[in-house]
């Protein structure tokens, strides 16, 4: 065994002494030096020398001219600055873009690029905010589409969880629940509406069911897909110490589902402002959408306006309210936040 | 001959009903005849395997040799076998990588699947006997992979096990992080005294922390040898260096020939 080692290595040395070597036969000559640490004294002094000659060899014979660094420079390409304190809170800054939009919108109705037939400007819209507020009619209207949206998100989401469990969890459930659900997926929503009339009339729950309707397939996509894509390994490991099936799926399967179930909520609410607006500009006397439809009907574009503004308003604190479920139900994550 | 699939080695198990058990008492693992086909490709084929209390195994073999394929079977993961597979009711698995899960922070970690109020008191002693205390809060994310990877000894250590099952857990640690985990889990085995299979592809990792080195090829064990090394085993050593060579060649690596043929 040793005999084999030390013949072995009696090879390797004079071959690399003998012709000019690249690094690579320098490392495997080293490799024999240190193969051989346990042999003997006599051996392995011999060997360090050897190697060290060939080393020395080896630099002059390739002889290579030094390859010269032509500049040097800092990898952060200039931007290095120390990080500073971020003193204005996040939110605010968040109200940057909507600000810039508002000036953009001051600009161009104040300088008349824009009659104010057309578009109304920013100081017309707070009038009728005020004249429409002090009346009632803004609240109530508000306050109408408010409910609508909210029972419709309520409904839409418990059922698309729901389906989202039965179709993740259980492979039958797959089978039946994803491919009508993918069939259902390619109608547009708003093609049932005539169906639900003739179902339910045109009162409350007709717009209501639309919004709901709507909801699911989002909430339903977005968490059944991130049901599936829960790491095997991870569950694999929570069977092997010991979770049972219901402790699986509250400590490994929703844990993990989680950002994709919110990605969903973000989307079916934007979904849900969609079509409250559209149920609201069919028979009836009530929301946001009959207000806008109505002010149409009088050519009032401040009302117009002030409608649109609410409407983004209304998304931008729907988005708040996800981040702020994001930023307390994902605060394991690290992902990349921008730079 | 028995088929019994993923049996449980208890000590105290009933020996007039079953003798197997009884032979499996003396035992931490006992395979017998195992077999795992994927299509026609039997990657096991008729393995025996025993592991008694307390020792100290490393199994060996090359890339594909159906290592993983044994530890999955072992730890449960994989049913589809013909053979008689018994192993201890009380083990741990330590995968490659740590599996911790990101959404628990490090104690809850360690003490899944625990039940009773004393749970978290010992999570918080395994991570202490680990390097680890003070960290109970942090997130997985915040760890180094070493530190991870010692979140994953804890949590394996924490259920007492009589037999703890690594698949190459030091494979994707840089060679600093390993030197000590080395040292850290000879420290564990050697104050709890499980039984261990190691399955590694390092084969100065098997010589220095073995009692028994078993080489995988072909879906059997092709070479078995008994590591009797004076401690502190020294990669200096002459004999430590006689079998790494030798199982390098079980292996099918010839070091000095192949680098210079």
């Amino acid at each position: 065994m040793e005999d084999s080692v030390a013949e072995v290595i009696d090879e390797v040395v004079p071959r690399v002494v003998d012709r000019p070597a690249g690094p690579a036969d320098r490392d495997r000559a080293g490799d024999g030096a240190r193969d051989i640490g346990g042999i003997g004294a006599t051996a392995l002094g011999l060997t360090i020398a050897d190697v060290a000659a060939t080393d020395t060899a080896t630099g002059a014979a390739t002889g290579a001219a030094v390859r010269l660094v032509s500049a040097l420079e800092d990898p952060t390409g200039k931007r290095h600055r120390a990080r500073r304190a971020r003193r204005i809170p996040p939110w605010t800054r968040r109200l940057a873009g909507p600000a810039l939009l508002l000036v953009a919108w001051s600009l161009a109705t104040g300088l008349n690029l824009v009659g104010d037939r057309e578009l109304a400007p920013p100081g017309d819209v707070v009038g009728a905010a005020r004249e429409l507020w002090s009346s009632g009619e803004l609240a109530d209207n508000l306050a109408t589409s408010l409910f609508r949206v909210a029972w419709g998100l309520l409904i839409g989401v418990a059922l698309g969880l729901a389906l989202a469990v039965v179709a993740g969890f259980f492979r039958f459930g797959e089978d039946v629940v994803d491919s009508a659900m993918n069939f259902l997926r390619a109608i547009p929503v708003i093609a049932l509406l005539p169906l639900i009339i003739v179902w339910i009339g045109i009162g409350e729950e007709a717009k209501i069911f639309l919004i709901t309707v709507g909801v699911t397939f989002p909430i339903y996509m977005n968490t059944f897909a991130a049901i599936r894509g829960v790491d095997i390994k991870l569950v694999e490991a929570g069977r092997a110490f010991g979770l049972s099936r219901t402790g699986l799926i509250r400590r490994v399967i929703i844990p993990g589902a989680l950002p994709g179930f919110l990605v969903g909520l973000r989307w079916s609410m934007g979904v849900a402002w969609l079509l409250v607006v559209f149920a609201e500009q069919v028979n009836t006397d009530s929301g946001l959408g009959y207000l806008l439809n109505r002010a149409q009907g009088w050519n009032r574009t401040d009302i117009m306006v002030l409608c649109l503004v609410i409407y983004g308003i209304l998304g931008l604190l729907c988005d708040g309210i996800v981040r702020v479920l994001e930023r307390s139900l994902l605060s394991w994550r690290r992902g990349f936040t921008g730079t | 001959m028995a088929t019994r699939i993923h049996g449980d080695l208890t000590a105290d198990a009933d020996t007039d009903t079953d003798p197997r058990i009884a032979d499996g008492a003396g035992a931490a693992v006992r395979v017998r005849g195992l077999t795992r086909a994927f299509g026609s490709r039997a990657v096991l084929d008729g393995l025996d395997l025993t592991i008694a209390p307390g020792e100290f195994v490393a199994l060996l073999g090359r890339s594909g040799s159906g290592k993983s394929t044994l530890l999955r079977v072992l730890g449960g993961f994989d049913d589809e076998v013909t053979g008689e597979v018994l192993v201890a009711r009380r083990r741990a698995v330590v995968f490659q990588e740590p599996r911790l899960l990101p959404w628990t922070r490090v104690l809850a970690n360690v003490i899944l699947g625990l039940k009773g109020p004393g749970a978290a008191e010992r999570g918080r002693a395994a991570l202490e006997e680990v390097g680890l205390g003070g960290r109970e809060r942090s997130w997985p994310v915040t760890l180094s992979g070493g530190e991870a990877q010692r979140v994953a000894l804890a949590r394996a250590l924490v259920r007492e096990p009589d037999l703890v099952m690594l698949d190459e857990p030091f494979g994707a640690l840089d060679a600093l992080t390993r030197i000590r985990m080395h040292a850290l889990l000879h420290e564990l085995c050697t104050r709890h005294q499980p039984a261990v299979l190691f399955v590694t592809h390092d084969v100065d990792e098997a010589v220095l922390l073995a009692d028994r080195i078993l080489v995988l090829s072909e879906g059997r064990l092709s070479f078995e040898a008994s590591v009797e090394l004076a401690a502190p085993r020294l990669r200096t050593d002459p004999a430590f260096a006689a079998l790494r060579s030798r199982l390098l060649a079980e292996l099918g690596v010839h070091e000095l020939a192949d680098a210079t043929h």
